[in-house]
């Protein structure tokens, strides 16, 4: 076993940038532990018709379900190598300060056994306090602002806390149905330790008013998965006298079982 | 005691920002790489067979010899410094994207068997609400009949597996992804 292997069952998992070491292979089927499995309420549905958008778009057939091989428990360690000091501050990118109210978002990454994924790569992407995209495609008639791009990147330290500074994303209108608006959001990449792992999804406010008429938070069928995806706010997160501090945990799919030491 | 996953949602359609952009990865094999060359031009398209120009693709495969850059593929093949393995593309107008990329190897697919060489695929889009995962396979690979995984796909739908030769331009190798319609793609709980 390889310091910090991710599945080594007392180590945090490392999804660090693979350093090509190789480990003697011990079994000579090479021996796949698999990811877990979970209850699909936690989840969305490919297809949901009040998300419009979906309905070109989601597959009907049901999917083919894959035992796990190699392919599916390897990923890639993506982007490590291109992450600047700003990149996690993102009034700092410019050289003013964008307008809007400045937050702090902060959490832990963990796969679902509780155990912190460090040195993995946690992207986001937003809109501006006045919910306009930098962005060609983003139509909306509300100001861009010259010193907000609203792309942040990081990587998760050894307890698998990330850290973002950035300003409140304002709510913004869509097409999906008459008068519709977007809860405000901010988007979310991460891959984990393998293909297994990878997951896009977004973060909401509390007591945001737009939830009950937003399909996309609502396609997910579980009252409780969908109240993990909204932050909280945290006085100790809240700097005093500079920015509110919410909190945003993310849990990744973990492995099945953990294999026996050598 | 378990934790439950974060649930998925939508990558929207302003994911260029920083998914894309200007650190788009197609290539997947540096010029050095070894192994048979290979151009993929993958088309992403809609129920209606429209082509979708706001979808984003991301491939993951071995190297020449089967071996993953990853510290989980513990065999004892050579790593390819030349041989990055991931790509992450949007597709454009026309709902196309290219990866520059290398045949990879075979890898174990349990129990003994080995699987044909292949390429684990990612789509996302607006409107898709959870990622769809999917293969890309070579068509006419002596190894495709052994696949463990194509062995699980209905006969009569594994051809939408299969990327096929470019008879125009060498190396170059085409695939539709079907999100739904009449040639939906066949799409794998991962």
């Amino acid at each position: 076993m390889t310091p910090n292997s991710p599945s080594s069952p007392e180590r945090p998992i490392e999804a660090s940038q693979a350093t090509g070491h190789q480990a003697k292979d011990e079994n000579p089927t090479n021996f796949v532990v698999p990811y877990r499995r979970h209850d699909p309420s936690g989840q969305p549905p490919s297809l949901y018709p009040p998300y419009r958008s979906t309905l070109l778009r989601a597959p009907r057939k049901p999917l083919v379900v894959l035992p796990h091989t190699l392919s599916e428990v390897t990923g890639p360690l993506f982007g490590h190598d291109q992450i600047s000091e700003t990149d996690n501050d993102l009034t700092r990118q410019h050289a003013g300060e964008p307008i809007g109210e400045r937050i702090t978002v902060s959490g832990r990454v963990i796969d679902d056994n509780g155990l912190p994924i460090r040195n993995t790569l946690v992207e986001i992407w937003q809109c501006n306090s006045a919910g306009r995209y930098f962005h060609h495609t983003d139509q909306h008639p509300a100001p861009l602002d010259p010193n907000f791009t609203g792309c942040g990147r990081t990587l998760t330290d050894a307890n698998g806390n990330y850290h973002f500074t950035t300003i409140m994303p304002g709510p913004y209108p869509w097409r999906n149905h008459p008068n519709a608006w977007r809860p405000a959001h901010i988007h979310f990449s991460l891959f984990g330790t393998a293909f297994t792992t990878r997951l896009v999804t977004q973060m909401y406010f509390p007591g945001d008013p737009l939830f009950p008429f937003d399909p996309i938070l609502n396609s997910i069928p579980d009252e409780k998965a969908r109240e993990r995806l909204i932050s909280k706010f945290e006085l100790k997160l809240t700097q005093p006298e500079w920015s509110l501090g919410y909190r945003f945990d993310i849990v990744l799919r973990g492995r099945e079982a953990t294999p026996f030491e050598e | 005691m378990d934790l439950i996953p974060t649930g998925s949602q939508t990558v929207g359609p302003f994911f260029h920002l920083v998914l894309t952009g200007p650190i788009t990865v197609s290539r997947i094999a540096g010029p050095g790489a070894k192994g048979e060359r290979v151009k993929l031009i993958c088309r992403v398209l809609d129920g209606e067979g429209n082509p979708i120009p706001d979808a984003m693709l991301e491939v993951w495969q071995a190297n020449a010899y089967g071996k993953y850059h990853h510290p989980d593929d513990t065999q004892e093949k050579p790593i390819d410094p030349e041989f990055l393995g991931h790509g992450r593309a949007g597709t454009e107008e026309g709902g196309a994207c290219e990866f520059e990329t290398i045949r990879p190897g075979r890898v174990p697919g349990g129990n003994g068997s080995l699987q044909a060489p292949h390429l684990n695929v990612s789509v996302f889009a607006r409107g898709v609400l959870k990622r769809l995962a999917t293969r890309v396979y070579f068509a006419g690979d002596p190894a495709n009949s052994e696949d463990p995984v194509l062995a699980l796909v209905p006969q009569d739908r594994r051809d939408c597996l299969m990327a096929l030769p470019d008879p125009n331009q060498a190396g170059a190798w085409r695939i539709d992804i079907h999100l739904c319609g009449d040639h939906e793609t066949v799409f794998f709980d991962v």
